[in-house]
C-alpha cells in the first residue's frame, strides 16, 4: 500500500510488484490523462511532476513514489480553465491526435514554471525528450514561444 | 419572433477553424482506445513466433492455463468462419497455423483477468517449432517467382532515345509510422452471439468485412465503433488486434482489452515498403526527357496487405511529375519472410521519388543545367498526359507553380549558427563549428488522390437537422489530421448553419466511408458532408417556405418564419448522400488506361548542415510548396505540412527497421530513431491554390504531399554538401563519411532486440 498526494489530493495504491506510477496512475486510480507510447522513458507520453522533478511516470516504480507528491495532466489547469500553455497549443494548431500532448503541457508547464522565458532553443532543449509524431513540433513551439515572449521576429 | 440581424457565418471553409477536439485533447479528457474501460473486462494478450519461419509442432497451454486468472488460450483451432484476413485478399491467418511467415506472427491469444498476468500467460504457452530457412531476400524472392504483384508499364515511342544519359541504382530502408498510440481496442459481447468492438482504426468498414468474413458471423453481429486514434500515417489499415479481440470476447462472454506494448507494436502493423530501384534516364542536350527505364523491387514481406496497390503506385509515379517521350517501368511486389509492408503515408510514392529526383540532379549535372530550370523544362501541367498511363491530366496540376515558389523562398543566413543545439553533433559538442559543411537540395513529387484502379470508391454522410443544428453523421476515421474540424466548416458552409455537429457512427448506422489515407477524406467524407449539409438546407428552406436559413430558422425577406425546432414537426429532416469521385479504369496490358481519379504535386527545398568526417546531419530548414487545390482550413494544412515533412524528414536521416535475417534488430524507441524538438527544421509553406475538378470546393487531400519529397530533398541537400553519392536513405553516417556503396546493401547495424513473446 502506498500514500501518494496527487493533484493535490490524498490518494492510497495497492500497486502489484514493480508496477510503475504510470500503471498505477492509469489503471488504479483512475487517471488516464498520462499515456503510455513506449514504457522506455523515450517519448514523454507519460510526463508527471513529481516531489517537483519532471519525470517519465513509465520508469519510476509507485513503490518508490510512496509519500511524493505528484502532479498529472489532469491538475495542471489553471483552476479549472486552461493554463496558458494550454490555451496557447491549442489555438497554434499544436494538438493532432493529441496522444502526446498531456505530456507536452506537463513538460512545458514544468520548464515555464521554473523559467517563464525560455528562448525557443531552450524551449526544444527541455522538450527533446518528448515525441510527437504528428505536428512535426512546428505549432508546438511557435504557441510555446509567443507564451514566453521570445518568438523569433 | 422577429429577429431582424443576421449572424454571418463564422468558421466555414477557408478559416483555421480550432479543432473541436482540441480542448479535450489539452485537458487529457480526451478518451484514446487505450483508455477505454467496462465493467468485468479482461484483458487480452498475444503469443507471437520468435522464428521468422518455422513449422508449428505442437502448442501446449496447459501452462498458461494453470496460472490463475487465466481464462482462456485460444489457436487457429478456435477460430469459426474463413479463418483468414487481409485488405487485398484474405491470405492472412487469424493465427498461424501450419508455417509461421514473419518473425512475430500471432500464434495463439490469450485472455486474463488482468493485464499483468495476460502477459504471464502469453509468455508460458508453450509452443514446438521447427525452424526453417527464410527467403529474406526480396531479389531471390523475385528470381524465384515469389511475388504479389508484377507490372510492366510501356507508353510513348520505345524507339526514343536522347544524347545525355544517367544511371543509378537506388535504396529505400523500412521504415514504421510509429503512431504515438499502439494498437488497442475494447470488446463488449452483447449477450446474443454479437460483439460491440470499439477500435482504432482507419476504416471501419473494412475492419467490419473482415472481423465477419474471418469469424464466419452474419454482419449484424459485429459493430465497429470508433474510438480515439492516437495516430495512424498508414499503420491501422489493415487488421491487427481486432478479429483477436472479437474472438476472445464471444468465447468468454466477458468484455476483452487489448493494448500492444511498443515493441509489439513494431511488429503487430505493416511498414513503409523497402525498395532496391535501378533507373537510367536519357535527355536531350537541350534538357529535354526523353526516356526513362526503371525497375522496382519492393518487398512486400510476408502477407499481400495492400502490396499490389502500393507498387502500382510506385510504377506509376516512377517518371515523377515530369513529360517524357518513352516510358519503359517495370515492378515486383516480393512475397518473402519479412515483415510485412503495406500502406504507409505516400503510399508507394516516396520511394521512386527518392530515386528520380537524384536522378533529375544527376541529369542536370551531366547537362550543365540549373537543377531547377532542368524540372521546370519538364514539368507536367494540366492537359498534359501521365506519363506512364498516358491518362490526360483533367484537374488542376500545378507543378511548375510549386517549383518557382519554392525556388522564390528567401534562403537562411549561410552562417551556421554558433549555439551547438543547431550544430550537427548537438549538445555533444563534437562538431567545431568550422567543420560543418552546408547543402542545398531540391525534390518535386507527385502523387494520386483517393483510390485507383477501377476501385469502388465512395463515402457516406448522412446529414441531420435537429432543434440544435446541424449533425453529420459518419463513420470515417478521424486519426488526428483535423477531418472532423473540415467537416464542420463544410457543414457550416454548406447549410448556413453555425451550430454543425460531426457524429461518429458505428458500422451498423451508415455505410462506408472509406479508409483515412491516400489523402482522401477531406475530399471524399467532405465531398458527402457538401451533399449532405445542402440537401438538409434545400428540405428546410422548402419546409419553412423561406430564403434563408441558419441557426435561428429559416426566414424569409429579412424576417424569421420558422424556428429550427418547428421545421421538424413533419418528421425529421435527414439526407442520406453517398459521394463518388469520377470513375477510374484498370489499366490496360501496359499498364496504361484512366487509372487515377486525380493528381497532386508539392515541392520541396531542404537546407542541411553536415560534419563531413563523423557524417551528421542537421536539417536546418525545410521549405515547401504545395498544391492544396482550395485550403479548407489553412491552419490545418500547415500541421499536415510540417507533420509530414517531419517524417520525410526522418526516413531522409534516421528512420530504419533494421532486419537481419527477417528478424527486426531495433524495435523500440530507444533503438528506432524517431524526430525529437531538436531535430526539426524550421519550415515555410506556401499553398498553392488551384482548385480542382471534383473535390469540395475545389479542395485537393494533403496529407501525404509532404512526406513525398521532402526525404529527396534533404537527401540532395547532403549529396551537395558532401559529393557523397547518398544513393539509399535513411542516410546513415558512414555513408556520408566513407561514400555510399555503388550497389546498396542491407544495413550491418547493430541494436538490442526486444524479442516478441514466444
Ligand atoms: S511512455 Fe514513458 S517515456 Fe514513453
Ligand atoms: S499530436 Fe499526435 S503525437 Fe503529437
Amino acid at each position: 500500500m502506498i500514500r501518494i498526494t496527487v493533484n493535490g489530493v490524498a490518494r492510497t495504491a495497492d500497486p502489484a510488484g514493480p508496477e510503475s506510477l504510470l500503471t498505477t496512475l492509469r489503471d488504479r486510480l483512475g487517471l488516464p490523462g498520462s499515456k503510455n507510447a513506449c514504457e522506455q522513458g523515450e517519448c514523454g507520453s507519460c510526463s508527471v511532476i513529481l516531489d517537483g522533478e519532471l519525470v517519465c511516470s513509465c520508469l519510476v516504480m509507485a513503490a518508490d513514489a510512496d509519500g511524493s507528491e505528484v502532479r498529472t495532466i489532469e491538475g495542471i489547469d489553471d483552476h479549472g480553465t486552461l493554463n496558458a500553455i494550454q490555451e496557447a497549443m491549442v489555438g497554434a494548431g499544436g494538438v493532432q491526435c493529441g496522444f502526446c500532448t498531456p505530456g507536452i503541457v506537463v513538460a512545458a508547464t514544468h520548464l515555464f514554471e521554473a523559467n517563464p522565458h525560455p528562448t525557443e532553443g531552450e524551449i526544444r532543449e527541455a522538450l527533446a525528450g518528448n515525441i510527437c509524431r504528428c505536428t512535426g513540433y512546428g505549432a508546438i513551439v511557435r504557441a510555446l514561444t509567443a507564451v514566453a515572449g521570445t518568438e523569433a521576429s | 419572433m422577429t429577429t431582424l440581424v443576421r449572424p454571418g457565418i463564422v468558421g466555414g471553409v477557408g478559416t483555421s477553424l480550432l479543432r473541436p477536439d482540441g480542448i479535450p485533447k489539452i485537458k487529457g479528457e480526451f478518451a484514446f482506445s487505450s483508455d477505454l474501460e467496462a465493467e468485468g473486462m479482461l484483458w487480452g494478450a498475444t503469443v507471437r513466433s520468435p522464428h521468422p519461419r518455422a513449422r508449428i509442432v505442437a502448442i501446449d497451454a496447459a501452462p498458461a492455463l494453470a496460472i490463475s486468472g487465466v481464462r482462456t488460450v485460444l489457436t487457429q483451432d478456435d477460430v469459426p468462419g474463413s479463418g483468414h484476413f487481409g485488405l487485398e485478399r484474405p491470405d492472412q491467418p487469424v493465427l498461424a497455423f501450419g508455417e509461421t511467415r514473419y518473425w512475430g506472427q500471432p500464434v495463439a491469444i490469450v485472455a486474463a483477468e488482468d493485464h499483468e498476468t495476460a502477459r504471464r500467460a502469453a509468455d508460458a504457452v508453450r509452443i514446438e517449432y521447427e525452424v526453417l530457412a527464410p527467403l529474406v531476400d526480396p531479389a531471390e524472392a523475385v528470381r524465384l517467382g515469389s511475388t504479389f504483384r508484377t507490372i510492366e508499364i510501356r507508353n510513348g515511342d520505345p524507339d526514343a532515345h536522347g544524347e545525355i544519359v544517367v544511371t543509378g541504382e537506388y535504396e529505400v530502408g523500412m521504415q514504421d509510422q510509429a503512431p504515438l498510440g499502439t494498437e488497442s481496442g475494447l470488446a463488449i459481447p452483447d449477450g446474443m452471439g454479437g460483439v460491440d468492438l470499439h477500435i482504432a482504426t482507419q476504416w471501419l468498414h473494412a475492419d467490419h468485412e473482415q472481423v465477419v468474413a474471418a469469424l464466419g458471423l452474419p454482419p449484424d453481429q459485429i459493430r465497429l465503433h470508433n474510438a480515439g486514434v492516437g495516430g495512424a500515417f498508414g499503420s491501422r489499415e489493415d487488421i491487427s488486434l481486432q478479429i483477436h479481440l472479437c474472438l476472445l470476447a464471444l468465447r468468454t462472454g466477458r468484455p476483452v482489452k487489448m493494448v500492444y506494448d511498443r515493441a509489439e507494436s513494431f511488429v503487430g502493423h505493416v511498414h513503409r515498403h523497402p525498395a532496391r530501384m535501378r533507373y537510367r534516364h536519357e535527355a536531350d542536350r537541350d534538357g529535354t526527357l526523353v526516356r526513362v527505364e526503371a525497375d522496382l523491387v519492393f518487398d512486400g514481406g510476408a502477407y499481400a496487405s495492400t502490396s499490389s496497390a502500393v507498387l502500382a503506385n510506385g510504377c506509376y509515379f516512377a517518371v515523377g511529375p515530369y513529360r517524357a517521350k518513352s516510358v519503359h517501368i517495370t515492378g515486383a511486389s516480393a512475397r518473402t519472410n519479412n515483415p510485412t509492408a503495406g500502406a504507409m503515408r505516400g503510399f508507394g510514392a516516396p520511394q521512386p521519388c527518392f530515386a528520380y529526383e537524384a536522378q533529375m540532379d544527376r541529369l542536370a549535372a551531366a547537362l550543365g543545367m540549373d537543377p531547377v530550370a532542368l524540372r521546370l523544362r519538364n514539368a507536367l501541367g494540366t492537359g498534359d498526359r501521365i506519363p506512364t498511363t498516358n491518362q490526360v491530366i483533367v484537374g488542376s496540376l500545378p507543378t511548375r507553380e510549386v517549383i518557382e515558389s519554392v525556388a522564390a523562398m528567401p534562403l537562411p543566413d549561410p552562417e551556421t549558427a554558433d549555439d551547438p543545439r543547431s550544430l550537427p553533433g548537438g549538445t555533444g559538442l563534437t562538431t567545431p563549428p568550422g567543420a560543418v559543411r552546408r547543402g542545398i537540395g531540391f525534390a518535386v513529387g507527385i502523387k494520386n488522390l483517393a483510390f485507383s484502379e477501377s476501385f469502388d470508391d465512395f463515402s457516406e454522410v448522412r446529414g441531420v437537422l435537429t432543434a440544435d443544428g446541424l449533425e453529420l453523421h459518419t463513420a470515417a476515421c478521424e486519426n488526428g489530421q483535423g477531418m472532423v474540424t473540415v467537416l464542420e466548416q463544410i457543414g457550416r458552409s454548406a447549410s448556413g448553419l453555425q451550430r454543425v455537429t460531426v457524429v461518429f457512427a458505428d458500422t451498423s448506422k451508415i455505410g462506408s466511408a472509406g479508409s483515412t489515407s491516400a489523402s482522401r477524406q477531406t475530399q471524399m467524407t467532405g465531398g458527402a458532408a457538401l451533399r449532405a449539409a445542402t440537401a438538409v438546407r434545400e428540405e428546410a428552406l422548402r419546409r419553412g417556405g423561406g430564403d434563408h436559413l441558419d441557426d435561428a430558422g429559416v426566414w424569409r425577406g429579412g424576417r424569421l418564419v420558422a424556428p429550427l425546432a418547428g421545421l421538424l414537426g413533419d418528421g425529421p429532416i435527414e439526407h442520406l448522400e453517398r459521394f463518388r469521385h469520377p470513375p477510374t479504369a484498370k489499366p490496360d496490358a501496359f499498364g496504361r488506361g484512366d487509372v487515377h481519379a486525380g493528381f497532386v504535386v508539392a515541392a520541396h527545398r531542404a537546407v542541411v548542415d553536415v560534419d563531413p568526417e563523423l557524417g551528421l546531419v542537421r536539417v536546418v530548414r525545410l521549405d515547401t510548396a504545395q498544391d492544396v487545390g482550395r485550403a479548407l482550413n489553412p491552419l490545418s494544412i500547415l500541421g499536415q505540412i510540417e507533420g509530414g515533412i517531419m517524417q520525410g524528414v526522418g526516413l531522409a536521416v534516421m528512420e530504419e527497421i533494421v532486419l537481419e535475417g527477417g528478424v527486426m534488430k531495433n524495435a523500440s524507441f530507444t533503438d528506432y530513431l524517431l524526430p525529437t524538438f531538436l531535430d526539426a527544421p524550421q519550415v515555410e509553406a506556401i499553398l498553392v491554390e488551384q482548385p480542382d475538378h471534383w473535390g469540395p470546393f475545389g479542395a485537393k487531400g494533403v496529407g501525404e504531399p509532404p512526406t513525398i519529397s521532402s526525404t529527396a530533398a534533404v537527401a540532395a541537400a547532403i549529396r551537395d554538401a558532401t559529393g557523397a553519392p547518398i544513393n539509399r536513405v535513411p542516410v546513415r553516417p558512414q555513408d556520408i563519411a566513407f561514400g555510399s556503396p555503388e550497389s546498396p546493401v542491407t544495413s550491418h547495424q547493430q541494436a538490442k532486440s526486444p524479442r516478441p513473446r514466444s
